[in-house]
């Protein structure tokens, strides 16, 4: 069984860990930041193996952001990660609608993101909850 | 984005067999529900079948059905059997000059969306999403 719960300082460890194994990048100044109030973010549990206590299966970050970019309030979706070894459990899609549910009730009826676009599962994830091409286009440049 | 009359048949064909893996149509079926030709049809569908997609029945009444992975498949797996595949391209005249690298990096971003997206669709998605 998945539950889902608000992130707590307590979980940040398991949390940059799970992070830092699958990007290959330890971030803990992050995590910690996205437990600020104005931030949405949630760790989902499973039991496991007759473990005594749910170990954390994934995670999802985001915030309500209202004219970022010149568009009127939308939900931000930062960051998800589920550990692989409960993938395909129905835990991306529980953290994601447990997300989507938390910015309805802040009256926000929009979800968006920003994906590598060589990051074919993640991509895959979001199309899979019904996201599609939004109206803005990323640009970036490597500053001289 | 346009896509070759083979990618677009096989694209239809694998999706409309897909919607039912149970269910069994014949490229005239198949033909006549997106009035296509069931000549070009039936040579799609052969390309679906040697690829692992589709089986198909033998004779000349014999029906295709779907055999594939649903949740595994991606547009960009059927656009790839009719398609170049990505970065296979023989260079164009005057690509290797200044105008022409400019104008050729433009038209690989759009190829790089384009292959983003299709990859990003799976068979599945497309048929939860359908109208």
């Amino acid at each position: 069984m998945i539950s889902i719960r608000p992130a707590q300082a307590s979980d940040l460890p398991a949390i940059s860990a799970l992070d830092a194994r699958l990007t290959g990048t330890s971030k803990p100044d992050y995590w910690q930041d996205m437990l600020a109030p104005e931030r949405h973010f949630l760790v989902a549990e499973t039991e496991r193996g007759g473990a005594p206590t749910p170990a954390l299966a994934g995670f999802i970050a985001g915030e309500i952001r209202a004219w970022e970019f010149g568009q009127p309030a939308a939900g931000w979706v930062f960051a998800i990660q589920v550990d692989p070894t409960v993938r395909l459990e129905g835990v991306g899609t529980a953290l994601f609608d447990a997300l989507a549910a938390r910015f309805k009730r802040a009256g926000v009826t929009r979800l968006r993101t920003l994906v590598d676009r060589k990051d074919h599962l993640i991509l895959s994830f979001f199309r899979a909850q019904g996201m599609v091409a939004g109206p803005s286009l990323q640009l970036d440049m490597e500053m001289p | 984005m346009k896509l070759q009359t083979a990618t677009r048949l096989g694209l239809y064909a694998t999706l409309e067999l897909a919607r039912d893996p149970q269910r069994t149509l014949s490229a005239a079926d198949l033909a006549d529900r997106f009035g296509v030709s069931t000549h070009h049809l039936a040579k799609v569908l052969r390309t679906l079948a040697t690829a692992g997609l589709v089986q198909g029945g033998r004779g000349a009444a014999g029906g295709y059905r779907f055999i594939g992975n649903r949740r595994r498949t991606t547009l960009m797996d059927i656009v790839a059997l009719f398609e170049p595949v990505p970065g296979s391209r023989a260079k164009e005249p005057g690509e290797e000059t200044a105008i022409g690298s400019a104008l050729q990096r433009v038209l690989t971003e759009i190829d790089e969306i384009a292959e983003a997206t299709l990859r990003s669709v799976s068979l599945e998605t497309m048929l939860k999403h359908l109208p």
